[in-house]
């Protein structure tokens, strides 16, 4: 039993002269949520898509769930599943048609039912019956997620899963997030905001202009920095935290 | 790998079940593909057809096989629409990470369009013949007027399919259908070709759909084919095979 579930060495790609990807070298655990954290343009989506056999690398070696992602590329589809940049839902279907139709093409028995489970699961039961189009940011989101989950997959991928969230929302996904790795699924993410890895991630890697620069534990990351100084500064509450405070008591209303 | 064969035509039919529902949840394509058709031919019909010298009795059997046509090169526009939206979305990408046929997802596009053109070409066939139209063709022919219709069908959805892979805007998605609209109309599908200037007539009679309209037209009124067939078989089955491949060939390079 091998305890990586991701393993890549000197990673390289490049599109048309641009040279994306400068060797990449990461691991991640099995069962544990792992951040890859970068601006736009850093390469956070090209790696995904080659982790998830959409891209192939022109260079280096990239094992998941202990098969080569340019080899053995059916073999690493099973075991994985990709929620990407944009929500990729149906928006012609309706929020049951689209889970049905991933567990068709999971073949698995009884796709009805997986999809009422998932509905249930992700707060969209009442939704279930209506077009996606109709759904918000948010809903749709969630939607996209219950879609990867259907099949269990021991291992998530997530491409910016929050970006263009309002702030409700983005808690409500990071919830699901952790809730997937209390049940042992190993989650690879990734985002462009430093509060999201700290929020989630058991480990972090933060890659610039195609390479890691910097990888560990929060508490690794946090000590490469100078010693914490004691200051006294005044703590405003955030405008996020104004914000959900007041949204927060007028739906307990 | 033998897995993802195996399920190839369960995952197509998958597949075509999905995309069958966009095309009936979308009041804009069945207009498109059903009631404009109709409308045009009840324009040619009872508008301009007094006016229209074709040497037959019957304007409407004249005029029946260019319609049919054209309602299918109305519809291929949606099949690029339709896989640009899907690529887009990044719907493709979630199905290519999965483990299923890589293919199943554009012949499921495919198939889609043949199967709600003949539909819509069933459809307009029975109001034609509320509107008078007559065929002493047997269930032979018939099935040769179907077989004619799927295969012309396919050949400009294979070469939509093309458009829509490749194409980055919708517009540029979409586009492809506007210079195929035009075959119908310079050809035989309308008025004989003998009635056009020369330059056009050579045009029109050099052109895959005039070989597809006269044999259709043979078959309906039960006369002998001829070269006509041959013609239109290897326009058709030439065009097919070459936008195939290139489909499939834009088809996986995709992300590269």
């Amino acid at each position: 039993m091998q305890k990586l579930a991701i393993q890549v060495e000197g990673l390289q790609k490049s599109f048309k002269g641009l040279h994306v990807l400068k060797g990449v070298d990461l691991e991640v655990e099995k069962g544990s949520i792992f951040a890859l954290l970068g601006t736009n343009g850093s390469g956070k989506t090209t790696i995904v898509k080659i982790l998830t056999t959409l891209l192939k690398p022109d260079n280096g070696k990239a094992i998941v769930n202990g098969f080569e992602v340019t080899a053995n590329p059916g073999q690493v589809r099973r075991a994985i599943s990709l929620t990407g940049q944009f929500a990729a839902v149906d928006e012609m279907l309706t929020g049951r048609e689209n889970l049905i139709l991933i567990a068709r093409l999971r073949h698995l028995p009884d796709p009805r039912q997986i999809a009422d489970d998932l509905l249930k699961r992700f707060g969209l039961t009442e939704a279930g019956g209506r077009t996606a189009s109709t759904y918000s940011g948010g809903m749709r989101r969630r939607l996209d997620i219950a879609m990867s989950m259907v099949g269990n997959a021991p291992l998530v991928f997530l491409d910016e899963p929050t970006t263009g969230l309002d702030p409700e929302a983005r808690i409500e996904v990071w919830r699901i997030i952790k809730e997937l790795a209390a049940g042992g699924t190993t989650v690879f993410l990734t985002t462009q905001y430093l509060e999201e890895a700290e929020q989630l991630a058991d480990r972090i890697a933060i890659l610039d202009k195609g390479k890691i620069i910097v990888s560990g534990t929060l508490a690794e990351l946090k000590k490469r920095f100078p010693a914490a100084t004691l200051e006294y500064i005044e703590k405003q509450p955030s405008l996020e935290e104004i914000f959900l405070a007041i949204v927060g008591a007028n739906q307990e209303k | 790998m033998e897995t993802t064969r195996t399920y190839f035509f369960a995952d197509t039919a998958v597949m075509l079940g999905r995309s069958l529902r966009h095309v009936f949840r979308s009041m804009d394509t069945i207009i498109t593909v059903t009631l404009m058709p109709i409308a045009m031919m009840l324009l040619f019909v009872y508008v301009l057809g007094g006016a229209i010298q074709t040497g037959t009795d019957s304007y409407v059997n004249y005029l029946l096989p260019g319609i049919l046509l054209i309602a299918i090169a109305n519809s291929i526009g949606y099949t690029s629409y339709r896989l640009f939206l899907d690529m887009q979305k990044g719907i493709f990408e979630r199905f290519h990470s999965m483990p299923i046929a890589r293919s199943a997802a554009l012949w499921g596009h495919v198939l889609t369009s043949l199967v709600s053109n003949m539909l819509s070409l069933f459809i307009i066939v029975l109001v034609a013949l509320l509107m008078g139209f007559r065929s002493s063709a047997g269930i032979i022919e018939w099935l040769g007027v179907a077989g004619m219709l799927a295969l012309f069908t396919l050949t400009l959805t294979w070469i939509a399919a093309i458009a829509g892979l490749s194409a980055k805007s919708i517009d540029g998605a979409a586009a492809i259908a506007y210079p195929i609209h035009f075959l119908p109309l310079i050809s035989s599908a309308f008025v004989p070709t003998a009635t056009m200037p020369p330059a056009v007539r050579v045009f029109a009679e050099n052109q895959p759909v005039t070989p597809v309209v006269e044999t259709i037209r043979a078959l309906l009124s039960n006369q002998p084919v001829g070269d006509e067939l041959w013609l239109a078989l290897a326009w058709c089955g030439g065009i097919v095979l070459l936008a195939y491949f290139l489909a499939m060939r834009v088809y996986r390079s995709l992300g590269d």
